[in-house]
């Protein structure tokens, strides 16, 4: 199996005027392709941190990080933009979807800044839209749908530039029970089709779902276990 | 990094979304643009009026005077003596190369009769190139030609408003009118000139041919005199050079040496053109000047909205960093929003300041001017005061942290 990521010794430092914050104290883990990850810690753990590291919106202080073999802390703002844009997918606690937008351009987006055409964009917009069982609901803008429609759409988005990870930060932070089940099934259908998923989440029931379980404590990693994943069932009647 | 076309559609959608916060906006650039448009082309339209006003005399002229004499130790004025001939006319006409037509005339002025009419006027006699050299226009027959002048016919050219107090409404050409007792036959009719700049009118005005008037009208005592020389230069630009060629002609036709004052005087009647072309000019820079102020203000007003724009949709810049795009992109989006803003405004700006103009015009009865040069560097500053406003708003929205800019509530 071969690595997406491997994190060696990730130190990372805020300054906060007076106040020096470490938040990762030396974090070192890799993460195979087609994996499925929870990372749990209470907050101020650093997993929030390093969440920000994977994800390249933030360079370590020190340490290294590979994805796909490249050294990320070495590329420029561009470059990680495009990191980014191609091999990282976002799944956030609050959608983040844009307002008073469709379905399908807000799926759009990625490959907007990745300068596809839009023959192309609509047609795998609509593909990943599909993937996530959202067909149908292209035209409707974000305050049209539920919560977990929204939250589809959004696994959509990362989705759709076929990225070597997908991030999600507390997907199921702001849905009920029910619908964390069906957000929670979706995402293991991607990783049974080969998708490598870190999830970062501190609900137990959530990280049960997923087949690998990083625990961070004061910006160390105090736990790294496998797991016998739970399937996530989907309720009866398919929410349209 | 995106294309300008999805940075435009993505502008677009954003300006939709707030149509109210987009118009009040763009109110400042649409006030600032329509103020400009309208005083330039209000001022631009006076300084033609002045200027049309100016060459409804002829362009391009010189006005060749008789000079002053010294008798006994008096001097007269100008135009004391009667040192122009006819022969000097055409000797400028002939030798001066820079000339590009000569009217020589005389001036008197004489009871018309028609019917039971009568009116005083000013009778001029002329040779056919009067007509050009005086810019005017023969609404209704013809001109008199070198053949009336030469033969002394008893023809002659009047003014509107000879005609209408001559003729009323009715056609004049070809009926005879008594020019101080002597009957002459209306040739031709000449077109309204209106006011000179002096406020003289220049329509009150009857052309008989030069020789006629001095033999027949004027009874002058040097039957070959003429009162002045009218010299239309071939352009503007050969104006002094025929000025210098007619001075050197005169002043050897008229043996000008050392024991010899000059006894004419040349008048260039484009300076005053120049002068007053110029003032004008100036008047309408600094109505434009006051104007542009209030784009000024309109473009910090778009600054200002862009700025708490930019504040209000951090989450949407966080993501969009996210996702993928790049400092620029951000830029190119908020820069193309500001430009959307400020070229929406200067359009409308325009369209209101060309109305404007129009209404104001039509107010005072001045005539308007709006060129295209007006529209287009109204057009070019709205987008350019876009750009240079939109820029800070966009730096601050492209410099943006991702991390807390998703965190933003």
């Amino acid at each position: 199996m071969d690595e997406v990521v491997r994190l060696t010794d990730v130190v990372k430092i805020y300054t906060m005027g007076e106040e020096r914050v470490e938040a990762m104290k030396g974090v070192s883990f890799t993460v195979h392709r087609g994996a499925f990850v929870s990372i749990m810690g209470a907050s101020g753990s650093g997993k929030s941190t390093c969440m920000n590291i994977l994800g390249c919106l933030d360079v370590p202080t020190r340490g290294s990080y590979f994805l796909d073999g490249v050294d990320v802390g070495k590329l420029s703002a561009d470059a990680l933009a495009e990191v980014r844009n191609k091999k990282l997918g976002f799944v956030f606690q609050g959608f983040n979807l844009l307002a008073r937008t469709t379905a399908r351009q807000n799926v759009e987006l990625p490959l907007v800044y990745a300068q596809i055409p839009a023959a192309e964009r609509r047609a795998r917009a609509m593909e990943a839209l599909e993937r996530v069982g959202l067909a149908g609901r292209e035209g409707h803008y974000s305050n049209q749908l539920s919560g977990g429609q929204q939250q589809r759409v959004a696994i959509a988005r990362a989705l759709v530039n076929r990225p070597s990870i997908i991030l999600a930060d507390e997907p199921t932070g702001n849905l009920d029970s029910r619908t964390t089940v069906e957000i929670m099934s979706i995402f293991q259908e991607l990783n049974r089709q080969g998708i490598t998923i870190i999830m970062v989440t501190h609900e137990p029931e959530v990280a049960e779902f997923t087949s690998r379980h990083i625990i961070f404590r004061d910006g160390l990693v105090i736990s790294d276990q496998p797991f016998q994943a739970k399937t996530a069932v989907p309720p009866a009647e398919v929410q349209q | 990094m995106t294309t300008l076309w999805q940075s435009l559609l993505i502008a677009l959608r954003a300006l939709r979304v707030n149509k109210m916060r987009a118009l009040l906006t763009m109110l400042g650039i649409i006030i600032g643009i329509a103020a400009v448009i309208a005083m330039v082309a209000i001022g631009s339209g006076a300084s033609k009026m002045i200027s049309d006003q100016i060459s409804s005399i002829g362009s391009n002229l010189l006005l060749v005077l008789p000079g002053s004499v010294t008798s006994g130790g008096m001097r007269s004025g100008s135009g004391g003596t009667q040192t122009l001939t006819y022969d000097d006319a055409r000797a400028i006409k002939a030798e001066c190369p820079s000339v590009a037509a000569v009217a020589p005339n005389v001036r008197g002025s004489g009871q018309v009769v028609y019917g039971n009419q009568n009116w005083s006027t000013v009778v001029y006699g002329v040779t056919p190139e009067m007509v050009d050299v005086r810019d005017w226009t023969i609404i209704a027959g013809r001109n008199i030609t070198q053949s009336d002048v030469d033969g002394a016919t008893k023809n002659c050219l009047i003014g509107q408003t000879v005609a209408d107090n001559l003729f009323g409404g009715t056609d004049p050409v070809g009926k005879i009118i008594r020019i101080k007792k002597i009957p002459f036959t209306v040739v031709g009719l000449l077109g309204r000139k209106g006011q000179s700049p002096q406020g003289q009118d220049q329509d009150d005005v009857i052309y008989v041919p030069l020789r006629t008037a001095q033999r027949k009208l004027l009874g002058s005592q040097f039957p070959n005199v003429v009162g002045s020389i009218m010299v239309q230069a071939k352009d503007a630009e050969v104006l002094d050079k025929a000025e210098e060629e007619v001075t050197e002609l005169l002043n050897q036709r008229h043996r000008i040496g050392p024991n010899r004052e000059v006894d004419y005087t040349i008048r260039n009647l484009s300076e005053l053109l120049a002068v007053t072309e110029q003032s004008s000019k100036v008047m309408s820079i600094l109505l434009g000047a006051v104007a542009s102020i209030s784009l000024v203000v309109g473009g910090i007003g778009i600054m200002n909205i862009m700025l708490v724009s930019v504040t209000e949709r951090t989450r949407e810049i966080g993501i969009r960093i996210a996702i993928g795009a790049k400092k620029r992109d951000i830029l190119l989006q908020f820069l193309t929003e500001a430009v959307l803003l400020t070229t929406c405004g200067g359009v409308i700006g325009m369209l209101l300041g060309v109305a404007g103009a129009k209404l104001v015009a039509s107010f005072i009865g001045w005539p308007t001017l709006i060129s295209v040069n007006t529209i287009v560097i109204a057009f070019a500053f709205s987008a350019g005061v876009g750009v240079f406003f939109g820029f800070y708003p966009a730096r601050k929205a492209a410099s943006l942290n991702p991390i807390d800019a998703l965190r933003y509530e």
